[in-house]
């Protein structure tokens, strides 16, 4: 069952850099997919693509059988509630706590209180950080901020995760630590992930599916693809 | 229940927001309630002004004498006139024979004297209201005109003045408070956009979570709206007290006893509702232009 297919898709920004060219990639429900490729190669682009951040310039891109390239402004939200989406700089509020950083996910699509709650247990004991959850971030190693940020990503239990380079403020033993939990979310959720990165170390020991990109051309699409491989050319 | 529920944050974090940008929100407060202040002045007077210059009109009256040569035709001919002239509001003819009959009863001497004459000496009139006061001297010399007519005459002087001193009174304070809403608009305007900036992760996250756009807008336009409700509050408490003791103070009556000021209930508590609204309307519309123009979904 396929959860995205792209078709035909360019992105080029208005200051005239063709950030994707002529991109076709199908993701099935369920696969954990590595996007890697060099500074600028445009692996942030095809994120962005999938959760209309971005608008294609040209060709289809259905996530969950929508082509969001035609949804409109006023129902993207829709669509973000679907996907959980995390960043190499958290984006946490530094105001709130642990809990109350995860909540406000729940609270801001206008769940009820006496449902948030069990779901954002949920959500942290899925990361392991149960216990911290009435720290504040800034009390927080990069590696547990990062966790809370799964956490919240998740808490909604999305089809779909995808993270932007997750791992990129993060020393590689902590790195491994949270692509750990991405594999379990993935095996024990089913949920989709999808995650751009440089980090060769942990490509080359998930051994998941590698989508290469070079100058926003899909240059390899290797099965149990390693990083080196497609580093040396 | 899940509207209610995004209403009920809109407002919570609308009123958190208030409390936390207390300066800011301090400043578009006074600012507002010093337009609302002057926004209800400029309405006690205008409306003071226009029910005096109501019961001034009411003695406004044009009264035009036929010459005793007048025919019975020059009087349908006035009358037919009277009828097209667009400014008349209406006229009242009273022949010779019923002034006769009305000084028969002033006095038994004017009655004695009258019988003693062979002809009437009283003369045909009419006394005409005018619609609009301010063309009363041109309604006037329209009537001077009809060589038939001996006089046409309206009590010139202090009543006609103030009429047109009010008009130019009530077009000034409307232009002064016009501009003092656009002022307060956009002060409150920017308010939002400080707050808006200040909350700029907030609104990426709940961008990215699924927020609606309605519950990203909602606490801003609430914020807006209630930083035009706190301003009006002192300018309604002014009006009423104000109002009341300054009514109390004159006995009803400006300067002189021509002058009747408005009655202060229900009066004070119209203009009351009407600065709520005001307030409210200039702080909904100055947050809104700042959700629409910082605010991008
Ligand atoms: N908003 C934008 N406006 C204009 N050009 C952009 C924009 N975003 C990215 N680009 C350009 O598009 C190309 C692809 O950028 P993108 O961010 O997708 O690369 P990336 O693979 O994520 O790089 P990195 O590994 O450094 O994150 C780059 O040349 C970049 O300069
Ligand atoms: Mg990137």
């Amino acid at each position: 069952m396929k959860l995205i297919e792209v078709k035909n898709c360019y992105k080029v920004y208005n200051n005239g850099v063709t950030a994707v060219a002529d991109l076709n990639v199908i993701i099935d429900k369920g696969e954990f997919v590595f996007v890697i490729g060099a500074s600028g190669s445009g692996k942030s682009t095809f994120i962005k693509m999938l959760y209309r951040e971005e608008k294609p310039s040209n060709g289809k891109v259905f996530v969950g059988g929508v082509n969001v390239a035609k949804l409109r402004n006023s129902k993207v939200f829709k669509l973000r509630r679907k996907i959980g989406i995390v960043f190499q700089d958290f984006k946490l509020l530094p105001k709130l706590t642990v809990y109350e950083n995860v909540a406000f996910a729940l609270e801001a699509i206008g769940l009820h209180t006496k449902d948030i709650r069990p779901k954002v247990i949920k959500a942290l004991e899925n990361v392991g950080l149960k216990d911290k959850m009435r720290s504040f971030p800034n009390q927080l190693s990069g590696g547990e901020q990062q966790r809370v940020c799964i956490a919240r990503a998740i808490v909604n239990e999305p089809k779909l995760l995808i993270c932007d380079e997750p791992t990129g403020n993060l020393d590689p033993d902590i790195s491994k630590e949270i692509v750990g939990i991405l594999d379990k979310i993935n095996k024990e959720l089913g949920t989709t992930i999808i995650m751009a990165t440089h980090d060769r170390d942990i490509v080359n020991k998930m051994k998941k599916r590698v989508l290469l990109l070079e100058n926003g051309v899909l240059a390899g699409d290797d099965k149990k693809g390693s990083y080196i491989v497609h580093e040396s050319n | 229940m899940k509207a209610i529920r995004i209403l009920i944050r809109g407002i919570r974090d609308a009123f958190k927001s208030v409390v936390r940008n207390f300066s800011l929100s301090t400043a578009a407060i006074t600012c507002s309630s010093i337009t609302l202040i002057l926004v209800a002045v400029a309405m006690i007077i205008s409306y003071n002004v226009k029910n005096i210059t109501q019961d001034l009109e009411k003695e406004l009256t044009i009264v035009a004498y036929i010459k005793n040569s007048g025919t019975n035709e020059n009087i349908n001919t006035l009358k037919a006139s009277l009828d097209a002239m667009e400014n008349v509001e209406n006229y009242k003819f009273k022949s010779k024979e019923e002034w006769k009959l009305e000084m028969k009863t002033y006095s038994d001497t004017f009655s004695t004297a009258l019988e003693y004459l062979e002809t009437n000496p009283l003369l045909d009139s009419f006394t005409i209201t005018v619609k609009d006061v301010t063309s009363l001297k041109e309604t006037t010399e329209e009537i001077r005109k009809f060589e038939f007519v001996s006089s046409a005459d309206y009590g010139e002087g202090i009543a006609e003045n103030l009429v047109t001193a009010f008009d130019v009174i009530e077009k000034v304070t409307l232009v002064l408070v016009l501009a003092l809403v656009l002022v307060t608009a956009f002060l409150i305007g920017n308010t939002i956009k400080l707050t808006i900036f200040s909350r700029k992760s907030e609104i990426e996250i709940m961008r990215l979570v699924g927020s609606s756009n309605i519950s990203i807008r909602l606490p801003f336009l609430f914020e807006g709206l209630f930083l035009g409700i706190l301003g009006s509050i002192v300018p309604i408490l002014v009006t009423i007290y104000g109002y009341v003791l300054l009514y109390d103070h004159f006995n009803g009556y400006l300067f002189t006893q021509i002058l009747r000021m408005t009655e202060p209930f229900n009066f004070i508590l119209y203009v009351s509702m009407l600065l709520l609204i005001i307030g409210a309307v200039i702080g909904m519309v100055g947050s809104y232009h700042a959700v629409r123009k910082y605010l991008k979904i």
